[in-house]
């Protein structure tokens, strides 16, 4: 398989505490990989880097070849675009759901984008809401709104940090299904963060558990839940405490 | 008289208008850079600024008047404005306005949920286009720090006395001008002036609070 993404030796190290540790992690093209792990286990920090948002500590992460490092100031426009991220907890623009889903594009100059607008909304459930101001959504149509921004800018790699952290059943299962069609549709590339192993387990080709900012097992999702190796990875999956 | 006044609404108009579009066009900048990096020697950059914020326009005019004035260290510099001219209020100005729209501007931008920056270089945006998208979000307090600036130098009498010298048809605005009348005892005359001063202050500002109005319907 083609690998997209090499991390390799990478740490991030936040007022000298060290909060991410992968000597190595290998992410392919058009997979589905979940991480997994509990709270404060350095998910979030590690999409942040494969985003290139922040620049590690120590190590790299090779994009197609390309090194993001310690010492690189900041990654070539064409290739940072080719990569999207939602927030956990994502900031909206002050303007209408329709204005925040045209952002991206705009900032990319690129007109003639009100069907790939409309389909975005659609996708994501809230064609009805366009017009409605980002400032009183509630919580699940801010995620969605979020999700909407990101994919209609059609990245080829998508970094998904609790997508349906905030949802109801019913959207979960519309995320879900979205989800898993722009990964078979067009090849997409997904990371997703979950908390929930269930999600996991539906979605991903292959899982990773990060505890205490290590990285513990990543294997495909099958053998992650069936046959662990770790005991460790076989406890978070039963819900018990682990560190 | 009538058409004094009307030179003399004229100027104060120019003088503050001028003033405050370079202040602007310096302070809102400055404001955006002090909002949202950090550098050696931003403390003590805000400090001056609210420092500024709260000047005594006869100080500034002071200092005005002995950086123009022939003992000056810069005198004939070929950009520096003769003293008792328009350009010399308009210089006395836009150093008063500037401290208050880049010290607004900067609280502005700050209050901007700092997460932002981060979620909008995520969609592909250049450091520069984060920044304008965040300056965006602060319009509404942007607006204000331009009302602070206007607010700031079309009322004060200071500076412009100072540095203008209230020539009659020359440097004389509004507020030299009450000044002068009150002195002379002409009592309907400067009250005049400063129902017009008040009225321009409110129709300015009104002017102001739509655009801002405009803006947050968006
Ligand atoms: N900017 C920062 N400065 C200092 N410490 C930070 C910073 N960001 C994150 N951390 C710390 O790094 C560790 C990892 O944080 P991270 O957000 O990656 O965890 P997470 O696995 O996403 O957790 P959660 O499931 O709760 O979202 C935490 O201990 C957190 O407190
Ligand atoms: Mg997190």
């Amino acid at each position: 398989m083609d690998i997209l993404y090499r991390v390799e030796g990478l740490q991030q190290i936040y007022q000298n505490r060290t909060v991410l540790d992968v000597p190595e992690l290998d992410i392919y093209r058009g997979e589905i990989l979940a991480v997994v792990g509990p709270s404060g286990a350095g998910k979030s920090t590690l999409l942040r880097l494969l985003a290139f948002l922040e620049s590690p500590a120590r190590g790299q992460i090779l994009f197609e070849n390309y090194p993001f490092t310690p010492l690189t100031a900041e990654m070539p426009l064409s290739l940072r675009r080719r990569v999207t991220m939602v927030f956990q907890r994502p900031v909206l623009l002050h303007d209408s759901v329709r204005a925040n889903v045209m952002y991206g594009l705009r900032l990319r100059g690129e007109r003639d984008h009100h069907s790939r607008v409309e389909q975005a909304l659609r996708e994501v459930g809230m064609d009805r809401m366009a017009h409605v101001r980002a400032r009183t959504l509630s919580g699940g149509e801010i995620q969605r709104t979020a999700l909407a921004r990101a994919i209609v800018l059609q990245p080829e790699v998508l970094l998904l940090d609790e997508p349906t952290a905030n949802l109801d059943p019913y959207n979960v299962r519309l995320i879900e299904d979205l989800i898993q069609r722009l990964n078979r549709q067009y090849g997409m590339t997904l990371v997703i963060v979950t908390h929930n192993v269930f999600q996991a387990r539906r979605l991903a080709h292959r899982t990773a558990l990060l505890l205490d900012g290590k990285l513990i097992e990543v294997r495909d999702t099958h053998t992650f839940f069936e046959s662990p190796g770790d005991a460790r990875t076989r406890a978070f999956i039963h819900g018990e405490w682990v560190c | 008289m009538d058409a004094q006044a009307g030179e003399i609404v004229l100027l104060s108009l120019r003088v503050s208008g001028v003033a405050l579009f370079f202040s602007s066009l310096l302070g809102i900048p400055a404001g955006v850079l002090l909002g949202l990096n950090r550098f050696p020697g931003k403390r003590l950059a805000v400090i001056l600024i609210y420092t500024g914020m709260g000047f005594p326009p006869v100080v500034i005019g002071l200092l005005v008047y002995f950086l123009l004035s022939q003992r000056s260290p810069l005198a004939g510099l070929p950009f520096l404005p003769d003293l008792f001219t328009p350009e010399a209020m308009i210089l006395a100005q836009i150093i008063l306005a500037f401290p208050l729209v880049a010290g607004f501007t900067m609280t502005a931008i700050q209050a901007v949920d700092p997460a932002l920056r981060l979620q909008v270089m995520a969609l592909g945006a250049t450091r520069a286009q984060a920044a304008l998208s965040i300056l965006r979000e602060a319009r509404n307090g942007v607006i204000a720090a331009i009302v602070a600036g206007f607010g700031g130098i079309i009322s004060e009498v200071g500076a412009v006395m100072m540095v203008g010298g209230n020539i009659a048809g020359r440097t004389r605005v509004l507020t030299t001008a009450i000044v002068l009348e009150t002195r002379q005892g002409n009592f309907e005359a400067a009250l005049s002036l400063s129902l017009i001063l008040l009225g321009m202050a409110f129709v300015v500002n009104a002017l102001l609070f739509i655009l801002q109005d405009r803006w947050q319907n968006d």
